[in-house]
């Protein structure tokens, strides 16, 4: 525990943002501690996503503010969160289908570099950036699979990749949507597994549908319905909760 | 005497402006609609033109010539659409560049056909004689071709607002997987919207004959005032088609008037001021 | 790099160089001097095209405006180096000014953005006639004599020219396999991506926009010392979409394809055009049957054929088959023909 402590890894007030005339997310407000594991639920359509979208910046807000640790993100581009410490998965895999997994890392890990200005030097010869790469798949039990391009890999390995490369950037905050989706069983075991080693000086934001395995994984939740927070407090109190139930059973 | 200076190139700008309404409305209606900056749009003015240019010759009457060399052009733009773009479906890069292709054919051939000679149009014998008034004489026909750009804005505008094709046509431009999605024939649309760019700049360029002639390189004068046109008022946008036009056939006409040498140059400022700080234009709908 | 690579290399080098003897005749020297000036161009709008995904058509400005900055500079009483140094100057600070600009819409509006500039360049040059000559053009007075060299007659040209398009080359490779190269590459597959990894997507094509007007308004000098002459066609809309057929018949993937498409094409033009007056409409045509039914150009097409060719004859030697994805990873070389390996095994 750091002094800082106090200091929320995340801190959203009354953030919302409309589409043309639909609000898909209202005066939504949460906390979450450094270390925490936040999970975020909600029926499809809820604005989970969009919530993300807004944290990173691939949305603009409406109104309302983002803070990371202390830090107020709204206005300020998308990369520059990142080097703030932000880091994100997608729901959709966005890797580069056409490179190495290797070099799905190495794209990961000069964002955060300055070499990546240099229009001069050979990249292959930065042989720490590919050493830390390596070390990187090997993490996520895709260290045989460096040298293999995307398209041949299996759903679940590229899963992991996606998970390899924001790890990579050794981000002070984690999002993550949906990393389960679409996994077999076996997979999201070993994805389930390579969460719960993530160190606890990186605090991870949740979304996910599979409540099996999400819901041992989180120790706070958030339900979101119809772009508002509906439900929010510790496992056992949002799953004892009936509006909880509402949500997904009701309207 | 300086009144009538003004007058006159007042008059020859809003006459050009309702020109390149006719061009761009085409072209922002298929970029919003298809996002396809038909790079061909200012060959297919020109090819109106010469169109144009052959039905007087074969002692047409000028309205139906114009209507006639329209639909020609409108013709070709279908044939575009169908053997070519649509071979491209989802190659955004490649449709553009094809109509770049298509545009350098029709340039050829029009050089081919019609030599490299530029060719007056004859404006109806009716408007020919100057319209006197308050002590000016005002050009009859450029008079006459304001009139019905304006009336082809007012059509279009009823199109778009209150037909059924104007209805698909603004869903599709406002969200296409939705339109899609709630069952708009899609294709058959995007040959309809072809169609009818390709028409109208096919029209202008009959129309805009007895002004600007039928000439080799017709085509690349109009194209690029055609995007500065979007650029300014818009994608997808019929207002902004409709503003843009005026502004950009005010600012080229006086630029031509006053500083020929810079004329270009004068058009340059306002596109790089509303790129600077309205990238979507006045009143844009579709991002650029 | 490879043996195979190495001396395949020395090869073309060896035949570059020997070029002017092997052929006497000075016309076809002069034809290889304007391939060059050529293949410089195109490749610097590949750095776009190619690596960047960004489709411009108004690269011709920068050759204009470096070609007319460096003639009225000669005419005005600069000394050549002064002269072309500025030139080039002022024609990359262009390229900085229109890149700020076209950039305010990426993708299609980027298309539309820079053909309008490249447009307005050409019509200024066009109507501007006190400055420029207007449509007739106006005259580079002589050829320079970089260092003390007489590059007056063909050869020597040919030789100068190629020593400028050698470094130019030499550093466009090394952009390709750079770390901003890589960045650059990443931007055009996934912007959004690159942006959450923490990249400054905008601020990476714009410096590639940069350079490739470096590299245009360079090759713009050394055509207006080639040909002693510029006028407002030079920089019409044709040249710049030449320029982009040029790397897209060659290939927008590759390092060389541009380079085997300026030499397909001005060679054709230089031919054809005796025979055929409608050199338009074969390029339009050209231009339509290759973005259509050729969309990766030769040089990746070719290489391909190679490859399976090769693939089949080592099949038939050896009795075990060869799986796909060792045939995908035994390709090393730049991430782009590298992809086109693995995407068509993947099919």
């Amino acid at each position: 525990m750091t002094a800082s402590a106090a200091i929320p890894a995340l801190e959203v007030a009354h953030l919302s943002k409309r589409f043309g005339g639909l609000p898909a997310t209202r005066d939504v407000s949460l906390r979450v501690m450094p270390g925490e594991r936040r999970l975020i639920i909600g029926p499809n359509g809820a604005g989970k996503t969009t919530l993300f979208n807004l944290v990173t910046g691939d949305l603009s807000a409406d109104g309302g503010s983002v803070r990371l640790f202390g830090q107020e993100l709204l206005g300020m581009p998308t990369q520059r969160r990142v080097h703030l410490g932000l880091a994100r998965t997608y729901q959709i895999l966005t890797l580069f289908p056409r490179e190495r997994l290797i070099h799905n890392v190495v794209l990961s890990l000069l964002g955060l570099d300055r070499r990546r200005w240099n229009p001069w030097s050979i990249l292959t010869a930065n042989s720490d950036l590919y050493a830390d790469a390596r070390q990187a798949l090997e993490r996520v039990g895709l260290g045989e699979a460096a040298e293999r391009i995307v398209v041949e890999t299996s759903y679940g390995e590229r899963r992991r990749l996606e998970l390899a490369m924001a790890l990579a950037q050794k981000p002070k905050l984690l999002l993550l949507d949906e990393p389960l989706a679409g996994l077999s069983q076996g997979e999201r075991q070993t994805v389930r597994a390579l969460l719960d080693a993530i160190p606890r000086d990186v605090t991870i934001v949740m979304i996910e549908h599979d409540m099996d395995t999400a819901l041992g994984f989180a120790e706070r939740i958030t339900v979101l319905h119809y772009g508002e927070v509906i439900v929010e407090g510790t496992r056992a109190e949002v799953v004892a909760d009936p509006r909880t139930r509402e949500v997904y059973l009701g309207d | 005497m300086q009144w009538q200076f003004w007058i006159i190139q007042t008059l020859n700008s809003v006459a050009f402006g309702g020109l390149l309404f006719l061009l761009s409305s085409g072209f922002s209606l298929i970029f919003g609609l298809m996002r396809i900056p038909n790079l061909a749009h200012g060959a297919f003015f020109m090819l109106g033109a010469y169109f144009g240019y052959t039905l007087l010759q074969l002692n047409l009457h000028f309205w139906p010539a114009a209507l006639v060399g329209g639909l020609g052009v409108g013709l070709i733009g279908i044939l575009m659409e169908r053997f070519v773009l649509r071979r491209l479906a989802g190659n955004e890069q490649g449709q553009v560049l094809v109509t770049l292709g298509v545009s350098f054919i029709i340039a050829d051939v029009c050089l081919l056909v019609w030599t490299g000679d530029p060719m007056p149009l004859a404006a109806p014998q009716a408007l020919r004689p100057p319209l006197r008034f308050a002590g000016f004489a005002f050009p009859t026909y450029r008079l006459v071709v304001l009139g019905i750009a304006l009336v082809a804005a007012l059509a279009l505008y009823l199109l778009m607002e209150r037909t059924r094709l104007g209805a698909m046509i603004r869903a599709g431009v406002d969200d296409m997987e939705m339109a899609r999605g709630v069952g708009i024939p899609v294709s058959r649309l995007f040959t309809t919207v072809f169609l009818l760019g390709a028409t109208l700049a096919g029209i202008g360029g009959v129309l805009g004959g007895p002004i600007l002639n039928a000439y080799p390189g017709l085509d690349t004068d109009m194209l690029p005032l055609a995007l500065i046109v979007v650029i300014l008022g818009g994608a997808g946008s019929l207002l902004g088609a409709f503003v843009g036009s005026f502004i950009v056939g005010f600012i080229y006409n006086f630029g031509i008037a006053l500083v020929p040498d810079l004329a270009y140059f004068v058009l340059f400022l306002p596109m790089v001021l509303v790129l600077v700080f309205l990238p979507q234009g006045l009143f844009g709908r579709v991002q650029l | 790099m490879t043996v195979r690579t190495l001396v395949a290399f020395a090869v073309v080098a060896l035949l570059l160089l020997a070029l002017p003897w092997v052929i006497g005749n000075e016309f076809y020297v002069n034809m290889a001097s304007q391939v060059l000036i050529y293949a410089l161009f195109a490749l610097s709008i590949n750095m776009m095209l190619g690596y960047g995904g960004m489709v411009s058509l108004g690269h011709a400005g920068y050759l204009g405006i470096a070609g007319y900055a460096c003639i009225l500079l000669t005419v005005a009483g600069y000394d050549q180096l002064t002269a072309a140094i500025f030139a080039v100057a002022v024609s990359t600070v262009a390229a900085a000014f229109f890149g700020v600009l076209s950039l305010r819409a990426p993708g299609l509006g980027f298309i539309m953005i820079t053909l309008a500039l490249g447009q307005i360049v050409w019509g200024v040059a066009y109507r501007a006639n006190d400055l420029t000559g207007g449509d007739n053009g106006i005259r580079h007075p002589a050829r320079p004599m970089p260092f003390g060299f007489d590059i007056r007659d063909a050869p020597s040209f040919y030789y100068f020219t190629l020593a400028v398009f050698v470094i130019a080359l030499f550093c466009i490779w090394r952009f390709s396999r750079s770390p901003f190269g890589a960045s650059l590459m990443g931007t055009r597959d996934q912007p959004r991506r690159m942006r959450m990894l923490g990249h400054n997507v905008w601020l990476v094509r714009w410096l590639t926009f940069v350079m490739a007007g470096f590299w245009a308004s360079v090759a713009g000098v050394l055509y207006v010392y080639y040909n002693l002459f510029l006028s407002p066609h030079a920089i019409s809309l044709q040249q710049s979409a030449e320029i982009l057929l040029m790397a897209i018949l060659g290939g927008a993937s590759t390092l060389t394809g541009p380079i085997v498409g300026a030499a397909i094409i001005t060679l054709v033009k230089n031919v054809v055009s005796t025979y055929v007056e409608r050199w338009n409409t074969l390029l339009g045509v050209i231009f339509v049957v290759v973005i259509v039914f050729m969309p990766y150009g030769l040089v990746p097409g070719c290489a391909q054929l190679w490859r399976r060719w090769a693939n089949r004859a080592k099949a038939r030697k050896a009795t075990s088959d060869t799986a796909p994805a060792s045939e995908a990873s035994g390709q090393r070389g730049d991430s782009m023909t590298r992809a086109h390996g693995a995407s068509e095994t993947a099919q």
